[in-house]
């Protein structure tokens, strides 16, 4: 399982790096999100600086929308998930590949965003071990639940418009622990205590597990 | 399923719903009297808290058929259609429960709405389960749809104590005691609490009643499409030039209308 898991996310990344869809597309999506957000607050410092992280992190679950859609749709594209499945493939494997590699492109965009809500926002970020943890958790449970119901609403002609719905309140837990832990952060509250950490390992480990478990009846079923 | 003890199960059902729905009016405005801090407003309490309930109550039948589905053992494709039934009425009850909470917390808040844990939690929780309606109207065939929404369904039941954890800490960790804090409820006693009780069993039986329709209208459903497929079938077997037994023996569904070599 493992060894299929490295090899989907490898395979996927590949494509990324040849297509270059999350590049070119998805981040400056995430980008032009974080400044339009400025417009609906105006512009004074002191707002910006005190919703900066529940606005990056809704720009991430936005994005992340994005790209776990393409995620799915490279294996509907000719059916391509069922010939992974004929070769062999373990389907936990497939489910732990493709969220490896959600998983490093999503991480790559929220870098670049931070820095951009650093120079946008001008927010002061301390207790940098506890941003970057709950980053690491809180992508990884938005990629697991993500790749599972963009999984189950693949086979749908209109998934673009049933994926946000399933998702978003799905995924509001992390969205809401991501920013208070981030708030916390900011803050210098030190990693070890925070409730909102504990909350963003939890529903990774559930929604990887459920992901894990589920994923082979969702492709063949 | 169509049976004579079903629909007599369904009408009685309906019966006692109504009689007891109709008691439950009479109480809750006539009888009862008003509450010595909310006045008049206390009545809500007999509708909001048990339609709550049985919004609990139909996504737990919801989750539990989702489980006797995804069973090998127990799979039975009237799981699946009991699991969606149960779920619709179960978001009918959530927007009711959202409704008559609003209407509550205009005159008792001041508010229609207020970021309150179990506020956010319920109307996450409905959206949640329209997602989840939404995700059953993919076209699919009966058991590829079934296993889907099964796990949908399951997943939303677990992401449940999550959504109510995360919105829970959200009001409570940074702030003290929330409008719903317990030592601001009035003390409830004699005939309201009976009357609240009657509520809870009268919205349970009304939660059965809509349940038994709506699985049936269900049920139906799944026949006219079973019925549907077995014409389109037939009407291929008639076809002139391919005989009933020649489709039966080469098992292929895709030689079917094809130009036979024979």
């Amino acid at each position: 399982m493992w060894r299929d898991a490295l090899l989907i996310a490898g395979k996927d990344l590949r494509i990324e790096l040849r297509s270059k869809v999350t590049f070119n597309q998805i981040l400056p999506f995430g980008f032009i999100v974080l400044i339009v957000f400025a417009f609906a607050l105006d512009t004074s410092p002191d707002t910006l600086q005190m919703v900066a992280p529940g606005l990056f992190w809704l720009a991430v679950l936005i994005s992340s929308i994005l790209g776990v859609d393409r995620a799915i749709a490279i294996e509907t594209h000719d059916n391509a998930s069922d010939g992974l499945l004929v070769y062999g493939v373990d389907p936990g494997g497939i489910f732990l590949g493709k969220v490896a590699s959600v998983f490093v492109q999503l991480f790559l965009l929220e870098i670049v965003l931070t820095i951009a809500m650093i120079v946008l926002y001008g927010p002061k970020i301390g207790g940098w071990p506890l941003v970057t943890i709950s980053a690491v958790f809180a992508t990884l449970g938005i990629s697991a639940a993500g790749v599972l119901y963009s999984q189950l609403a693949s086979s749908s002609k209109a998934k673009q418009t049933l994926l946000p719905l399933l998702l978003v309140p799905v995924a509001s837990p992390v969205l809401l622990a991501a920013t208070k832990s981030w708030q916390d952060a900011f803050a210098g509250s030190a990693w070890l205590v925070d409730p909102w950490l504990r909350l963003l390992i939890v529903f990774a480990v559930v929604y990887l597990a459920l992901g894990t478990v589920f994923y082979n009846s969702i492709l063949e079923g | 399923m169509g049976s004579k003890r079903y629909q007599r199960l369904r009408r009685a059902m309906g019966i006692v719903s109504v009689l007891l729905v109709a008691v439950t009016v009479v109480l809750g405005l006539w009888v009862t009297p008003p509450d010595v801090v909310q006045g008049q407003l206390v009545r809500l309490i007999y509708v909001h808290p048990p339609m709550a309930w049985v919004a609990y109550l139909a996504y737990g039948v919801t989750s539990l058929a989702s489980v006797l589905y995804l069973w090998r053992r127990t799979r039975n494709l009237r799981w699946d259609l009991l699991a969606a039934s149960s779920a619709e009425v179960g978001v009918i009850f959530t927007g009711l429960t959202l409704i008559t909470g609003s209407i509550w917390g205009r005159p008792a808040w001041g508010v229609w709405w207020t970021w309150d844990a179990r506020l956010t939690t319920t109307a996450l929780l409905f959206v949640l389960y329209i997602g989840y309606l939404a995700l059953r109207r993919i076209p699919a065939d009966s058991h590829q749809r079934a296993v889907r929404s099964a796990i949908a369904g399951l997943i939303a039941f677990i992401d449940v104590p999550i959504v109510h954890q995360s919105v829970v800490w959200w009001r409570t960790l940074h702030q003290g005691a929330t409008v719903l804090n317990p030592s601001l409820s009035p003390r409830i006693h004699g005939e309201m609490a009976s009357t609240l009780l009657l509520g809870f069993i009268a919205f349970t039986f009304v939660y059965v009643w809509m349940l038994l329709h709506r699985y049936q209208i269900a049920a139906l459903e799944q026949n006219v499409l079973d019925a549907e497929l077995e014409k389109l079938i037939q009407e291929r077997r008639n076809e002139p030039g391919l005989g009933s037994s020649q489709i039966e023996s080469s098992g292929d569904a895709n030689n079917v209308g094809q130009p036979s070599k024979v």
